[in-house]
């Protein structure tokens, strides 16, 4: 009884919350609501540069979560800029004014959707290459990106911590929802660290992969939802997932692993001098074919579709719609397939290298 | 975006299709000669064809 009522109430904030940005949303922009949308320099843009532009904007990570046009949230701003600047970005209204913090003002560049410092009138100087000059603090705010990363890892902390808990209660068969997840965790095991690790070290790194492959899955699907995140589609995610990966790597690594890279066994000495540069370099470029799959993949992925709905807009015939539904319906498909695929190679991948760090040979 | 770029792109995707082309095929024929190895000959045919899709977006990303 005492859970559903705090339910009902965290469902009555939460629809409180909605309606008030609504309210608020619609009196602010309905008078800058029209059917052409212009540049910085106030000029109109055809119908192919909005495209563009809408399609731009959908891949750059922002500072409120936009749903529809009638349905956004405020995130928080934290910044550090000589202290903690902490407001709303309902401040920005959608970038389109300054907003004031303790005596500083901030602007939102279209470019790139970063947090500039500015003056009061929030003008952002552009160099000679159209770069922003102006004073970029520390942004440590929780975007729409860091948002959806936290509730995405919430989701799978709950299921599989419910999961395991499940298997305790019940005598090793495992009950509710996250059941579904269990051939896939087998699978991990089974198909993945256990032919590319080995039996003897697999137990090690069987939590990273498992974290990685659900996480990286999780998150593609959510890029398909019309929540419009583009999260493993932003390089600095796919860096840090990469990065994570070189680290276990180079901090798991045996013996024989240095020694295959610096003093080749059963190469001609000569051949040895030249293959351990080569093998070094080799270990950067491994985490760096990871960063680049998983990011040019979804980036790919998302703009091919969003072209395609583009197409509705650009074909000026009845034609038109149905021509980029089915399209777009196809693609959705393929994605979804590449949403787990993906996952599936980071994970094989990353499992290879592990592979190779804890192999131990009798030479 | 210029004409070289345009060229370079176009020339990127015909290695990268030619590449995963050829595994593609190979691990049909694989199939074909050995139906009971079909995981095995996927997941390497997987690893294989991602590898030759990373070095070909990281060319794509250069062009």
């Amino acid at each position: 009884m005492q859970r559903k009522k705090i339910l009902n109430l965290l469902t009555f904030i939460f629809l409180l919350t909605v309606l008030k940005t609504n309210a608020q949303h619609e009196s602010s922009e309905a008078v800058q609501h029209e059917v052409t949308q212009h540049d910085e320099h106030g000029k109109a843009l055809t119908l192919k540069e909005q495209i563009k532009a809408d399609i731009k904007h959908h891949l750059l990570d922002s500072h409120d979560f936009h749903v529809t046009d009638y349905l956004t949230f405020p995130l928080p701003i934290i910044l550090w800029d000589n202290g903690l600047q902490f407001f709303s970005s309902s401040k920005f209204h959608h970038g389109e004014s300054v907003a004031e913090s303790n005596g500083n003002y901030y602007a939102i560049s279209h470019n790139n959707g970063h947090i500039y410092k500015t003056d009061s009138s929030g003008t952002i100087h552009y160099n000679k290459k159209g770069f922003e000059s102006n004073e970029k603090p520390l942004d440590l705010s929780i975007t729409k990106n860091v948002m959806m990363i936290i509730i995405t890892s919430l989701i799978i902390f709950l299921v599989f911590s419910s999961l395991g808990k499940s298997y305790a209660k019940n005598g090793g068969i495992g009950k509710g929802p996250g059941r579904i997840l269990e051939p896939i965790v087998l699978y991990i095991r089974d198909e993945i660290a256990i032919p590319n690790i080995g039996e003897k070290h697999y137990k090690k790194y069987m939590n990273y992969l498992l974290t990685i492959f659900f996480f990286i899955w999780f998150v593609n699907l959510f890029g398909l939802t019309p929540l419009g995140v583009n999260i493993t589609g932003n390089i600095a995610i796919t860096f840090s997932l990469a990065i994570l990966t070189y680290l276990i790597t180079t901090f798991t690594a045996k013996k024989d692993y240095w020694k295959h890279i610096f003093w080749m066994p059963g190469v001609p000495a000569p051949m040895k001098i030249i293959l351990a540069p080569i093998e070094l370099l080799g270990t950067f470029i491994k985490p760096f074919a990871l960063m680049i799959r998983l990011y040019a993949n979804m980036k790919a992925g998302h703009v091919v579709l969003m072209s395609i709905i583009g197409l509705m807009f650009l074909f000026k015939s009845w034609i038109g719609s149905p021509l980029s539904f089915g399209l777009a319906f196809g693609l959705m498909i393929l994605e979804l397939l590449v949403a787990a695929l993906q996952a599936y190679i980071f994970t094989v991948l990353s499992a290879l290298y592990f592979g190779s760090a804890a192999e131990e040979h009798e030479h | 975006m210029n004409i070289p770029e345009i060229v370079g792109a176009g020339l990127i995707v015909i290695g990268v299709g030619i590449g995963i082309g050829r595994i593609g095929g190979s691990a049909m024929d694989a199939i074909a000669r050995q139906p009971e190895a079909t995981g095995k000959i996927q997941t390497a045919m997987l690893i294989a064809a991602a590898l030759i899709e990373g070095i070909g977006f990281a060319a794509l990303f250069a062009a």
